[in-house]
C-alpha cells in the first residue's frame, strides 16, 4: 500500500538528477518504534504460549454440521512448532508475558491519546472510499493511489481494526483467566466458552493481519522499512510546499518520496 | 485531476508538515545509531530469552516464571478474592465428563469408607463417615465447572459448604492457614488456601443432582468449586488435614499453578 510513484526509496540515488533538495522527515517518533518492536516478539511469545493451552482443548473447527471443512489445528502444526503436550509451561509462559504485553499495549493507548497520534489512525469520512481505491491500486487495476497522510486509507481501517482486536483479545483473555473475580466480565462474551472462542478467532486475526503485514512491508521496500527503524523517511520536493502550505501546490506532488506504508 | 483531489492532497500533506525533518546528513548518523540500538535491543532480547530458559526448573517450570505465578496468585488474592461466580438454574446442568481417575483407579467399598480429619500438628481430630456429611447442612448449587484444559460444564453438585465442616475444628486449630486433602491411596493430593476453601461455593459433595456421586466422580464425597480449576476439586478425599506450611498439590508438582483460581 504505497504510493511507489517516481521518487526511489533510497536517498543515495536521489542526489544527481533531482532539482530538489532530499531532506529526511520524522514519521515514526521514537516511542512508536520501541512500541512496535517490543510488542512483535511479546505478541509472538503469547500466541505460542497460547497455542499450547489450547492444545489441551483444540476444538474449534471451520465446517458445516458434522463436517468439518478445517480443523484448528492439523497434527503436523503442533508437532512442529511443539505446542503438543505442554499446557502447563504454556500457561506459566502466558500469564508472565501476558502482563508485559498487556503494559506495553496500554503505554502505547497513553501515547497515542496523548500527543493525538491516533489522528494519523482513525479512519476520517473518506476513508472507505479512499480504501477501496487503494486495494484496486495495490492489484494494479487502478493507475493512481488516493492522496494520503502518513497512512492510507487502508492502512487506517487496518491498523484501527487490529487495536480494537488488540484491546478485544486483552480483555476475552482476562474474561478466561478470572472469570469470577472478573464477573460480570465474561457476560460481554456470552460467557467463559464464548470468551475463549472470541479470544481464539483474534488471535486467528493477528496471525492473519501478520501476514498482510509482511507481504505489505516486502512490497513497499526498503525505504518504508528502514523508517520504522531510523524513524525517518527521505523526501524529495519543492521546498516551497512544505515551507508554505498556501502556496498551490503543483498538481504533481507525486515528486515526494513519502512511502510510508505497511 | 480534479481540484478536489489537490485540496485533499494538500489537507493529508498538511497533516505530515508538522513532522520535523533533518538534512541528510544527520539522517545518515542517526539512522546508523538506530540500526546499532535496534541491533543491541535484538542481541538483549535473544540473551534474555535463553537466560530465562536456563534457569534452575522450580516444579517443572523455570524460577522466574514460577515466581510470577505466585506474584499473580498475591494480585488476585489481593484485588477480589471473595466474589462468588455466577449459579444457574437446574435445567441448565448437565452429567459431566469423566476426565482424571488418578487415586480412584480401583473401585471401593463405600461402605468402609472413612476420612481421617487431622490437626496441624498430625494429630488425627476424626475418623468420620458419611453420616457426619449428611448431618450437615444441605445445599445445592448449579455452577459453571472449569478444567485446566479448557472445557467447562454446568454441573449440579449437592452437599455441604466446606465452610459449614469446618465450624466443628474452628476452635481446636485456631488460624490455619491451610488445607491439604488427599485420596484414601494418597496419590492423589490437592492444597488449598484457607480463605479459598471457606468460600460458600466450595462444597464438599454428595451428590450430583440428586443422586449420590458415582465413583468415577468421587465418591462418597469430593470437592467442588466453580472457582479453582477441576484439578484443585479432589474426588474420593480420604484425608482432611489442617496445614501451616503451604501443602504439596499433585499438578502444582507438575508445572502448573498452586493456587490455580479463576
Amino acid at each position: 500500500m504505497s504510493i511507489d510513484t517516481n521518487a526511489p526509496a533510497s536517498d543515495t540515488e536521489t542526489t544527481d538528477s533531482a532539482p530538489d533538495e532530499p531532506i529526511a522527515r520524522l514519521v515514526h517518533p521514537r516511542a512508536i518504534r520501541w512500541l512496535h518492536w517490543i510488542n512483535f516478539p511479546l505478541l509472538f511469545i503469547m500466541i505460542w504460549s497460547g497455542l499450547r493451552i489450547y492444545w489441551a482443548e483444540d476444538v474449534y473447527a471451520f465446517g458445516i454440521g458434522s463436517w468439518q471443512w478445517f480443523a484448528f489445528f492439523p497434527d503436523a502444526v503442533y508437532e512442529t512448532l511443539e505446542l503438543d503436550r505442554r499446557l502447563a509451561r504454556g500457561m506459566a509462559f502466558h500469564f508472565a508475558f501476558g502482563w508485559l504485553f498487556v503494559i506495553n499495549g496500554a503505554i502505547y493507548a497513553i501515547y497515542l491519546l496523548a500527543t493525538r497520534e491516533w489522528r494519523h489512525i482513525l479512519p476520517d469520512r473518506h476513508a472507505a472510499r479512499e480504501a477501496k481505491d487503494v486495494v484496486l491500486h495495490d492489484l494494479h487495476l487502478r493507475t493512481t493511489a488516493p492522496p494520503q497522510g502518513k497512512y492510507n486509507a487502508a492502512q487506517r481501517i487496518s491498523y484501527t481494526v487490529v487495536l480494537v482486536m488488540a484491546f478485544v483479545i486483552v480483555l476475552s483473555g482476562f474474561a478466561i483467566y478470572k472469570p469470577t473475580q472478573l464477573y460480570p466480565l465474561p457476560l460481554l462474551f456470552g460467557g467463559y466458552q464464548g470468551a475463549r472462542l472470541v479470544h481464539f478467532a483474534m488471535t486467528i486475526g493477528l496471525l492473519l493481519f501478520f501476514v498482510v503485514h509482511l507481504l505489505q512491508v516486502a512490497r513497499s521496500g526498503w525505504g518504508n522499512f528502514r523508517s520504522m527503524i531510523t524513524g525517518y523517511v527521505i523526501e524529495r520536493r519543492p521546498p516551497s510546499v512544505a515551507a508554505d502550505p498556501a502556496v498551490p501546490a503543483n498538481d504533481d506532488t507525486s515528486s515526494d518520496s513519502v512511502e510510508v506504508s505497511a | 485531476m480534479t481540484d478536489d483531489r489537490t485540496d485533499r492532497e494538500r489537507e493529508l500533506r498538511a497533516e505530515l508538515d508538522d513532522a520535523p525533518t533533518i538534512p541528510v546528513d544527520e539522517f545518515r548518523t542517526r539512522s546508523r545509531r538506530s540500526f546499532l540500538t535496534g541491533a543491541a535491543g535484538l542481541g538483549a532480547a535473544y540473551l534474555g530469552w535463553q537466560w530465562l530458559q536456563d534457569r534452575p526448573d522450580v516444579a517443572g517450570i523455570p524460577k522466574p516464571l514460577r515466581d510470577t505465578l505466585e506474584f499473580n496468585e498475591d494480585v488476585w488474592r489481593t484485588v477480589s478474592e471473595s466474589r462468588s461466580a455466577p449459579e444457574h438454574p437446574i435445567s441448565k446442568a448437565t452429567p459431566i465428563q469423566v476426565n482424571g481417575r488418578i487415586g480412584i483407579r480401583n473401585e471401593i467399598d463405600l461402605a468402609d469408607w472413612t476420612v481421617r480429619v487431622e490437626g496441624p500438628d498430625g494429630d488425627v481430630l476424626d475418623e468420620l463417615d458419611i453420616s457426619t456429611f449428611e448431618a450437615l447442612p444441605q445445599r445445592d448449587m448449579v455452577i459453571e465447572h472449569k478444567c485446566i484444559e479448557g472445557w467447562s460444564s454446568i454441573v449440579h453438585w449437592g452437599g455441604t459448604r466446606f465452610s459449614d465442616f469446618h465450624a466443628r475444628y474452628a476452635d481446636q486449630v485456631g488460624d490455619v492457614p491451610y488445607v491439604s486433602l488427599e485420596t484414601p491411596d494418597g496419590l492423589y493430593y490437592v492444597g488449598w488456601d484457607m480463605p479459598s476453601i471457606m468460600h460458600p461455593q466450595t462444597m464438599l459433595a454428595l451428590r450430583q443432582g440428586t443422586e449420590p456421586l458415582d465413583q468415577d466422580h468421587g465418591a462418597p464425597l469430593r470437592l467442588a468449586t466453580p472457582n479453582k480449576y477441576g484439578i484443585k476439586c479432589l474426588k474420593r478425599i480420604g484425608v482432611i488435614r489442617y496445614a501451616r506450611k503451604r501443602p504439596a498439590d499433585y499438578w502444582a508438582e507438575r508445572s502448573y499453578d498452586w493456587y490455580a483460581g479463576l
